[in-house]
């Protein structure tokens, strides 16, 4: 737990990837096997199942530091991290701890989901006595489930591969499913993730790791000519691998989630599929040879029981785009037209109306792929996606072996005044940086702001600074962490998706509202109106 | 009677005729320590402590001021004055006002753990106590200086190892002096040259004149190239991102603060280290300095005001509240630590 807590102190501590690096290597290099293999479930994104429960954790957090509650939440709210300000609070420790990350989370933390709340509680006490600063803030990331520092999964992977002097694309394939929620990782897992040789997963059910795109954002010109690239629709749905080994079938999510059961309708097509088959695609939902918006689909998701009314509402189909292996050989390496060409016949071959091929659009130049881009979202797709015909499939955000780019459409925008704000958490805790937005209604006969969307990003530090201060000085009233302000502010918000909504007051609700920039040349009273929401209502669909 | 109020002007004690740290220029003005945001320009008469009378020329300039050592009385108006050592900075004072054996007390900014360039905080009985309250929250708790320094040393020796120049942000008048004499045994000086920025160099003499014996530094700028690659170097925080730092080259940053107790505001200004290093009271510090004064009367001043008023009500305290325009930080992740 020691070297552990000085990981984490190290991790969190410094902005440069090298010293990270450093860091974990380091790390491993002394590490015993058992406690590597929490840590890297930890690092690589493992959640475990809530170890106790917050209200408890909460209310021993506040007897044990004797402060009376109004002052702890005055704390909490100083701090904006609830971890973080029990290790402040707390008293100092009595006596140190030396035992290992493994010990702790078998003897003494995964036991605690079984225990009665008193019992809980005198044990967290008793943690807590043997524990500094660093071990604390730990252990309490680790016991309310919000460890998180500033590593990416990428970087674990370099690391382990660079400590086991292996290939990380092996550790990458080796790491897919480690993090599973009901995961107890042991030294002989850990072990598996480091040996060096075969990476015998050609009888598994791992998919690969998947190959994100990038944002376009320079001109589409400055890829050169378009005969060098494939395009297709970027379609907004689950990326998903259909792996079919061993007479076998696993469907994977990109939050490399087993969803098979949550897709019984690609079972089929997957198991008519030649053994040692790997697609990549995107799960949508299909309906008269149409894909429909997200939020259809958006109702299969976190359902684990699905009824035959839903499955008919709703009926998944995987859009393929690219084949990862055949045959059992890992085609990734592979040109893209190359891997498309035998992708093609392979779909072909199943004939199914669940497994489809997304197709290829066909432009002969860029202006004529742009005005085919503008029509995206007629047909349910966020805008379009480019692969250079050589291209490798790389791991991850990577950029050495190929680039797939998105070029998604401009999202839909709205000039819109700030009402509410609220204050952040981690790195903006305590700055007014979650504001709500509404737009002019006229709807009931005067002319009033109507709260519409949230968003919280794409503000630089200095105009979130700028905004802070402007939202302290207009303050209205204060309710717990959020104030209402007098409107003086306009932004333009932009968002990707509209819908009619009953349960939100303005009767709409956007997906993925985010901030534009700030409209300091505009007056509230030049803001937009819900009627221009309510038009991009009907021109979305 | 109220030996202290808030006027336009200031903290002032009608019964003496004088102001104390005043926002505003008076006719008399006593001030409890140099940092901007208590001495300010303009006065036509200041009173301070002996220890202050170097740095406070440094921030004033050419005025009348006269000076009286700590502990030492003077009359004015109806009531006796004294100063007595509040450990903020150099030649910080808390302020003394006896009226017909009614006492009160203002603390200007103090702190009660160890600094080797100014007298130790002295705790004053008296009824009334007027406090500050910019770290008055149980999150703020400071460990040993000492620790910290050396902290700030082993960080200097890494990057000096990997040929990087180490910048530490720090307040010019007091912490940057409370620094370099925390790094002038001969382990820290094997590890490279120190150097502070231009604003450091007339405060660190006024240190010296005063007799605080603190290292004699040079601007970056008279170092040679080559050896500012391992050397450290103290910069005011209003340095950060101006073109001053081009010539380091890739450096580490660093910032020693109070405020750098909380993740969030180091994670906030996107610096390479934060250490924990304050010239004002912790959460502990605050409670027990305010215990030690045995008054029942505690007045609260700029920072964690409104928390602390209700914190001293609840155990049994008169607790009240001065506004002042003291640097007030009850928004520590905006303002810089206040005093510079």
């Amino acid at each position: 737990m020691e070297a552990f807590a000085r990981l984490y102190t190290e991790l969190d501590g410094t902005t440069s990837t090298h010293a990270k690096l450093d860091a974990l290597i380091r790390y491993y290099a002394d590490a015993d096997a058992a406690d590597a293999a929490w840590a890297t479930y930890f690092l690589a994104g493992g959640k475990p199942r809530q170890l106790v429960r917050t209200k408890v954790l909460r209310e021993t957090a506040i007897e044990a530091s004797s402060l009376p509650q109004w002052l702890f939440e005055e704390c909490h709210l100083a701090v904006g991290d609830f971890a973080e300000t029990v290790a402040h609070v707390l008293p100092p420790a009595v006596t140190l701890t030396r035992m290992g990350l493994a010990a702790w989370m078998h003897e003494r933390l995964l036991p605690l989901r079984a225990l009665p709340p008193e019992t809980v509680a005198e044990r967290l006490r008793a943690y807590w006595a043997e524990l500094d600063w660093a071990g604390r803030f730990l252990l309490l990331k680790l016991l309310g489930g919000s460890f998180r520092v500033g590593v990416s999964r990428l970087l674990v992977t370099r690391a382990l591969a660079a400590h086991a002097t292996i290939d990380p694309k092996v550790v990458a394939q080796r790491l897919i499913g480690y993090t599973g929620v009901e995961r107890v990782p042991t030294a002989s897992d850990y072990q598996v993730l480091i040996a060096r040789g075969a990476d015998g997963t050609a009888s598994s059910g791992h998919p690969y790791p998947f190959f994100l795109a990038h944002p376009l954002t320079a001109p589409v010109e400055t890829l050169g000519s378009i005969d060098a690239w494939l395009v297709e629709w970027k379609w907004d749905g689950i990326r998903a691998q259909l792996v079919h080994r061993a007479a076998t079938t696993w469907l994977w999510s990109r939050g490399e989630e087993l969803v098979t059961e949550r897709f019984p309708e690609l079972v089929p097509s997957g198991n008519a599929l030649p053994d040692g088959t790997v697609i990549d695609g995107e799960i949508v939902v299909m309906r008269d040879g149409e894909v429909a918006p997200f939020a259809r689909l958006q109702t299969r998701i976190g359902r684990r029981s699905l009824s035959s009314r839903l499955l008919e509402d709703a009926p998944a189909a995987l859009l393929a785009f690219d084949l990862l292996e055949l045959a059992g050989q890992d085609l990734r390496s592979l040109p893209q037209a190359a891997r498309r060409t035998r992708l093609d016949e392979v779909v072909a071959r199943v004939a199914s109306d669940r497994l489809l091929l997304s197709p290829l659009v066909a432009c002969a130049s860029w202006d004529e792929c742009a005005v085919l881009r503008d029509a995206s979202r007629a047909r349910g797709a966020e805008g379009l996606m480019l692969k250079h015909r050589n291209a490798e499939y790389g791991v991850g955000r990577t950029k050495n072996v190929g680039t797939w780019w998105k070029w998604k459409i401009d999202p839909m925008t709205v000039d819109a005044v700030l009402v509410y704000a609220q204050r952040g958490h981690g790195r903006r805790a305590s700055v007014y940086s979650d504001y709500t937005f509404a737009v002019w209604d006229t709807r009931n006969g005067e002319r009033r702001l109507t709260p519409f969307a949230k968003a919280y990003s794409g503000l630089t530090d200095d105009e979130m600074r700028a905004v802070d201060a402007i939202v302290r000085k207009t303050t209205i009233e204060k309710f717990g962490p959020v104030r209402s302000v007098t409107p003086t502010l306009v932004f333009e918000l932009g968002f990707e998706a509209i819908q009619r909504s009953s349960r939100h007051r303005a009767g709409i609700a956007v997906r993925f509202p985010r901030i534009l920039r700030w409209r300091t040349d505009k007056s509230v009273d030049q803001a937009d109106t819900i009627d221009t929401l309510l038009s991009l209502l009907t021109e979305a669909r | 009677m109220d030996l202290i109020v808030v006027t336009r002007d200031g903290l002032y004690c009608p019964a003496g005729g004088f102001h104390i740290d005043p926002w505003r220029p008076v006719d008399r003005a006593v001030i409890t320590h140099a940092h901007g945001d208590h001495a300010r320009v303009g006065s036509n008469h200041y009173l301070a402590s002996s220890a202050s009378a170097q740095v406070l020329r440094v921030r004033l300039g050419d005025v009348s001021l006269d000076t009286l050592p700590y502990g030492a009385r003077l009359p004015q108006g109806d009531v006796t004055v004294s100063l007595h050592p509040a450990g903020h900075v150099l030649g910080a004072a808390q302020v003394r006002i006896e009226h017909r054996g009614e006492v009160w007390v203002v603390s200007g900014d103090y702190k009660l753990e160890h600094d080797p360039t100014c007298a130790p905080f002295e705790p004053v009985r008296c009824h009334t106590f007027v406090t500050e309250s910019t770290f008055g929250l149980p999150i703020y708790r400071w460990g040993d200086p000492r620790d910290t320094i050396a902290n700030i040393a082993s960080w200097w020796s890494d990057n000096a190892a990997n040929k990087r120049t180490s910048v530490l942000y720090c307040y010019a008048f007091g912490k940057a002096q409370r620094v370099l004499a925390g790094l002038q045994d001969e382990a820290a000086l094997a590890i490279g040259p120190l150097a502070c920025h231009g604003a450091m160099i007339s405060l660190n003499a006024a240190y010296r004149a005063a007799g605080v014996p603190i290292p004699d530094v040079p601007r970056a700028a008279d170092i040679p190239k080559t050896s500012l690659q391992c050397a450290l170097v103290l910069a005011p925080p209003s340095a950060s991102g101006t073109p001053w730092l081009r010539r380091f080259g890739d450096f580490s940053d660093g910032f020693a603060s109070g405020w750098m107790q909380v993740r969030g505001a180091r994670r906030r200004r996107g610096l390479d280290r934060g250490f924990v290093l304050s010239d004002h009271a912790d959460w502990p510090a605050l409670n027990a300095a305010i215990e030690a004064t045995e008054a029942r009367r505690i007045v609260v001043t700029h920072g964690q005001i409104a928390t602390m008023v209700r914190w001293l009500s609840e155990r049994g305290f008169q607790a009240e509240a001065f506004e002042t325009e003291f640097a007030d930080e009850g928004e520590p992740e905006l303002a810089p630590e206040p005093g510079t």
